[in-house]
């Protein structure tokens, strides 16, 4: 069965990469998922998190300011800053929600309550 | 020992120490232009798959006037952001990107008879600025041997937010951005990117060796895509100029101090000559002093008998 290759690119590094059966994501318009042999698209993600059906398990990563493109079989994810679950430090994320929640950042308390909710996935 | 000797030695000492000083700060800059580089190396995926993108977007929305990639008809006033470092002793590198700024505003001036506002980068340019009494409509300081993504994409706000204001109530109809190209380890060159109005449309003929694009499917529409995927490229374009900065500066400053710390060698090798020198002067006037000394007593002595 033909397979997906994936990028997970954040603004400064490469996040992950590999070969995946099914990516889900999360779009302006709704879920969309990608399976090989999707058309070409180019979407814009809401802050949230992306599932990527590795071949070795699946991958949950929280990604603000995104956007994803699928074409021949490639999927790139491109974000802002995008972190794998296994990556996000929970005290962290948390310390970061009761800073928000003080200061009032709307922003802020979104981007932290996007990473404790993949985290906990 | 004489004065002349006590001299001498004092300077050797704290040329010495200076030395030591400068060897280590070009071995720190040594080992951060390695780290610089590597920042840049990974900054380059998303590059890529960026700039991609983009240009797949616009190929496709050729007919949408975006206004980040329209060229204003004629431009009035002009952005310039400068990247300089936040510390000195890093030879002429700030200099340099001050210099290639004060160029291209001549030439904006002279020859677009446009406005040039002053956005700036860097501890150096402020101070350059801020000696001259100049007007500065934004700076940034503190991170120039690190920039994170973040600082770049608050750049990018600012600069988009003037941009997309008209040119006639303080907004800006271009954006070039100075900044020193990072050639190779011994070569380094400010250089001016023009960064808005954007040229991506040349860019996805180079990409595309292959010919036709892929025919993408937008979600929601290629405006709202558009719209998303241009300010992140400004930002991302910004964010590799600062990179790139980065890794000049310490470049540049590894270079001046390899040339302090030879200078100091140099020094050092002469003051010890010159002090050998002296404390040989010292020896032979003593010496030349006991002899006339005795033999101006033994003459004493020979006349007494």
């Amino acid at each position: 069965m033909a397979t997906l290759q994936v990028e997970l690119v954040a603004a400064d590094r490469q996040v992950w990469s590999g070969e995946a059966s099914m990516v889900l994501a999360r779009t302006l318009d709704g879920d969309i998922g990608v399976l090989p042999g999707h058309q070409p698209v180019l979407g814009i993600l809401v802050d949230g998190s992306v599932t990527i059906r590795a071949t070795d398990g699946t991958i949950e990563a929280a990604v603000h300011g995104g956007f994803f493109s699928v074409s021949e079989n490639r999927v790139s994810i491109l974000a802002e800053t995008a972190e794998l679950a296994s990556e996000i430090d929970v005290q962290r994320a948390e310390k970061a929600a009761v800073r928000a929640r003080q200061d009032g950042s709307q922003d802020d308390l979104d981007r932290a309550e996007t990473r404790l909710r993949v985290a906990s996935l | 020992m004489g004065a002349q000797l006590r001299v001498y030695r004092r300077r050797i000492r704290s040329v010495r120490a200076t030395k030591k000083i400068t060897r280590a700060m070009e071995l720190i800059a040594a080992s951060r232009i390695v780290k610089a580089q590597g920042r840049v190396d990974a900054a380059r995926p998303y590059a890529l798959e960026l700039r991609r993108a983009v240009s797949a977007a616009a190929s496709q929305a050729a007919s949408i006037d975006h206004p980040l990639l329209v060229s204003g008809v004629e431009s009035k006033r002009a952005a310039v952001l400068i990247v300089t470092s936040d510390r000195g002793l890093a030879g002429a590198y700030s200099t340099n990107a001050l210099k290639e700024s004060e160029a291209l505003s001549r030439l904006l001036v002279q020859e677009g008879g446009e406005e040039v506002i002053s956005y700036l980068f860097g501890r150096k340019a402020l101070g350059f600025y801020s000696f001259r009494n100049r007007p500065i409509a934004g700076s940034w300081t503190g991170q120039t041997d690190a920039p994170t993504y973040e600082q770049a994409r608050e750049i990018a706000d600012a600069l988009l937010a003037a941009y997309n204001t008209d040119a006639s109530e303080g907004g800006v109809d271009e954006i070039h951005v100075i900044y020193t190209r990072f050639i190779n380890m011994g070569v380094q060159e400010a250089a001016v990117l023009r960064i808005l109005p954007l040229a991506v449309v040349s860019a996805s003929a180079a990409d595309a060796p292959t010919g036709a694009m892929a025919l993408y499917d937008f979600e929601p529409s290629a405006e709202m895509v558009l719209d998303a995927l241009l300010p992140q490229y400004v930002a991302q374009l910004i964010y590799s100029c600062l990179l790139e900065a980065a890794a000049s500066e310490h470049a540049a400053r590894r270079r001046a101090m390899k040339s302090a710390t030879d200078n100091a060698e140099e020094l050092i090798k002469s003051l010890v000559r010159a002090a050998n020198a002296a404390r040989q002067a010292e020896i032979t006037q003593e010496i030349s002093e006991i002899v006339g000394g005795a033999d101006a007593l033994s003459d004493a002595t020979a006349g007494s008998e």
